[in-house]
């Protein structure tokens, strides 16, 4: 696959620092982000200011947003404009839902969930942390951390999102005032600390005038750090640190006499995406929750039989022996093998309008099994903007809280400290089907080390 | 930032195509109708392509639905009809010419037949009761899709709710539904133009041969191209020239304009994608110059 990403990115030989070809070309990368920020800090500016100077924005769409803006009696054309989907969000001037963009240079393609920053929406910030490699907050330099930003940085922190970039914004309205922008820093740096939050990079920008978005800024000599498209430009996905690999199995392929080649008619294969890890023709397996010990007998994709296969990657496994492994198994590395559990303790952001009681009957969803649940136990709720826990007998809209839940068959579940697929889950309603939580198993602590909650809290 | 990876990290190409795999087969597990959308255009080409190495060796499970217009391009409607003997699926046709023909529709004044799309679409999910329609539509595309899940509930009329969308979280796609609901799935949603381009070249599929460059009496109307046709006649005082030409989307003959190109190999094709300045719905659908919210208001009817 790796002959197909010589092209350049749309518009990129535009820009020096985007095409700085090495001697042997990588191929290009996929990372995802999400950017999350509180009202009128500048967001769709600055997500629109990237997408411009980047060149990803074509001309159609540049004089479309040139036409309304000027419709709308704008001196300058408004790039926020460029993110603003929905017709009520244009009518009302904000954004009501998650919007995905995309971007590329010559070392990242890049996918960028844009979440809303109003209170009502966390669950879209939720939702885009959820997938995020990279979360960019946004601080407007004059107002430094708000509540809403602590709740993005707990959002971040909770969701488990690698690595985090803040953005102190609209430098230019302090002045371009170094103090002003090492106080702010500073003061997201504590934040950050306490929600054990490890990786975390700031930088000066003006989003209106591109300080710092793409190219580095003249008007803050002070400032020696890369732009923000350098900065990512540099990281890469993520990727969860297991030993072995886990392999969620989709469907079994029998094609048996609707094989296209009559030579596949004995052809016994389990679908799947790796989910961690790698795995190699030969390693010791075994399938859960039956418990079966196994060998990769082969590694297809689509008639091409690979040695290995990485996370990410959908392929179907052979074993070497007849085992049954239906959907809703895993395979995993024999080594480090979860063990089945029948009941989780884990912390939920809850997404739905209707709210959680204790007794509701649910789905849940892990890896490729649905089982069905009981909530068991509700065992409080977590103030955001305190970060302290507060007793519950219910969970709201947009609330964060820790249950336990009792299931009618086993899942392969790990704590989502260490892996994110392994831990994560949603709950669904099995009437109406809506999705009702976002489901995170409980380690040994859901906020890593240097997060203290009470002691009933710690997870 | 992260530890030393023992491996190179997946190319981005490596990393969709796993993606919308993942999706194809977890539709596949979870629903008992599921049906791919098929025009022949570039996009559903490539989703057959991907559920063909998704159920290898057996064949692709479901079939092929083509919304006809009664507008094709014939070199579209031979291609689909030669890849759908091949792979041994079954195709079902909803044709908007019956419509015509028995009332149900009529004609629009400005002839395009795109718009009329949506009711024989849903008659043919609701007689064939399909629970999940696959869809070649990429967020990238439009501005109202940017907004779109990958799996996206329509209810029992079809519509889009943009408004009350689940929250899609890590992997973990939800398709239930109600009775008479159906999801609309796009596991093309996170690529863009030029991706499916690459995929195209690094994979050597074969495209309708109306994507290349050839030559082709056109005329200008609103900006675009439009070819000599049965449906696109030129009006009074619209020039008719041959000139050479592609497609960089294939829709209703009557509203896909053609651009001028030389290229004539998936390599200049691509080369032509990465450094054009106009989006491809910009060069080429009159549909959706329509109104700032066209996409918008299609898809809330049921538009795929």
């Amino acid at each position: 696959m790796s002959t197909t990403t010589t092209a350049p990115a749309p518009g990129a030989s535009e820009h020096d620092h985007l095409t700085a070809t090495s001697p042997a070309p990588q191929p290009r990368v996929l990372l995802r982000l999400a950017t999350a920020g509180s009202v009128d800090d500048g967001k769709s500016t600055l997500v629109g200011r990237l997408l411009h100077d980047s060149k990803s924005i074509l001309a159609d769409q540049l004089a479309d947003v040139a036409r309304v803006s000027e419709a709308r009696g704008l001196e300058h054309v408004d790039l926020a404009l460029l993110t603003d989907g929905l017709r009520a969000e244009r009518e009302q001037g904000i954004t009501i839902d998650v919007a995905y963009r995309y971007f590329a240079t010559a070392k990242r393609s890049y996918i960028l969930a844009d979440c809303p920053g109003h209170v009502q929406y966390t669950r879209n910030t939720v939702t885009g942390s959820s997938t995020a490699d990279v979360l960019v907050l946004l601080i407007d330099a004059r107002h430094g951390v708000l509540e809403q930003t602590r709740r993005h940085l707990a959002v971040a922190a909770l969701l488990r999102v690698p690595q985090v970039v803040v953005a102190v914004n609209k430098i230019d309205l302090v002045g371009y005032d170094r103090t002003v922008y090492e106080k702010v820093a500073a003061e997201v740096r504590a934040v950050s600390a306490g929600l054990g939050i490890e990786d975390i990079t700031t930088i000066p920008t003006a989003a209106l005038t591109g300080d710092n978005i793409v190219h580095t800024s003249d008007t803050m000599s002070w400032y020696h750090g890369p732009s923000l498209l350098q900065l990512l430009d540099g990281m890469l996905p993520s990727t969860d640190p297991v030993e072995g690999f886990r392999f969620p199995v989709q469907l079994v392929l029998r094609p048996q006499s609707s094989a296209l080649d009559p030579r596949q008619i004995e052809y016994r294969g389990y679908a799947g995406q790796l989910t961690a890890g790698q795995v190699h023709v030969g390693d010791e397996v075994v399938v859960l929750p039956s418990g079966l010990s196994s060998r990769i007998a082969g590694i297809d994709l689509a008639g091409r039989q690979l040695d290995s296969a990485v996370a990410g990657q959908s392929v179907a496994l052979r074993l070497t022996d007849d085992i049954d492994a239906p959907r809703g198994s895993l395979i995993s590395s024999a080594a480090d093998a979860p063990r089945p559990v029948t009941t989780l303790d884990a912390m939920v952001c809850w997404v739905a309008e209707q709210p959680l009681q204790v007794g509701s009957r649910v789905l849940l969803k892990h890896g490729s099994t649905t089982v069905k649940a009981v909530v068991d136990q509700i065992k409080g709720r977590l103030d955001l903007a305190t970060m302290s826990p507060a007793p519950a007998q219910a969970l709201a809209l947009n609330d964060i809280g820790r249950i336990s839940v009792r299931l009618a068959g086993p899942v392969m579940a790990e704590s989502y400290l260490e892996t994110r697929h392994g831990g994560a889950f949603v709950l669904v309603d099995p009437q109406s089907g809506w999705t009702l939580a976002a489901g995170m198993v409980r380690g040994h602590e859901a906020f890593g080390d240097s997060f203290t909650p009470p002691d009933d809290w710690q997870i | 930032m992260n530890a030393p990876l023992s491996a190179p990290p997946l190319s981005h190409l490596g990393a969709l195509e796993g993606e919308a795999i993942h999706i194809i087969r977890e539709a596949v597990g979870e629903l008992e109708r599921p049906v791919l959308l098929f025009s022949g255009g570039k996009d559903s080409v490539v989703m057959l392509h991907l559920a063909s190495k998704a159920f290898w060796p057996g064949k692709v499970p479901f079939p092929l639905l083509h919304v006809d217009t009664g507008h094709n391009f014939p070199e579209v409607l031979a291609y689909r009809d030669a890849v759908v003997a091949k792979l041994g699926l079954r195709l079902v046709v909803a044709r908007v010419q019956d419509y015509i023909d028995d009332g149900r529709l009529q004609e629009r004044p400005d002839g395009t037949r795109n718009p009329l799309q949506t009711q024989p679409l849903l008659d043919a999910i609701a007689e064939n009761r399909f629970d999940a329609v696959f869809g070649g539509g990429r967020r990238d595309e439009e501005k109202a899709r940017a907004k779109e899940r990958v799996v996206s509930l329509r209810d029992e009329f079809g519509q889009w709710d943009p408004r009350n969308q689940r929250p899609e979280l890590w992997n973990l796609y939800n398709p239930r539904h109600r009775a008479g609901e159906h999801v609309r799935i796009f596991p093309l949603s996170n690529w863009t133009e030029l991706d499916v381009w690459q995929y195209i070249a690094s994979e050597h599929i074969e495209l309708p041969s109306l994507y290349f460059a050839h030559d082709r009496e056109v005329f200008e109307r609103n900006g675009m191209l439009l070819p000599v046709s049965p449906v696109t006649a030129p009006r009074a005082g619209e020039q008719v020239s041959v000139r050479r030409v592609r497609y960089r989307t294939i829709g209703d003959m009557s509203c896909t304009g053609a651009v001028e190109s030389e290229a004539s190999t998936i390599d200049e094709v691509l080369v032509e994608v990465a450094t054009t300045r106009i989006t491809e719905r910009g060069a080429t659908r009159a549909d959706d110059k329509l109104s700032e919210a066209a996409m918008e208001d299609r898809k809330k009817e049921g538009y795929f």
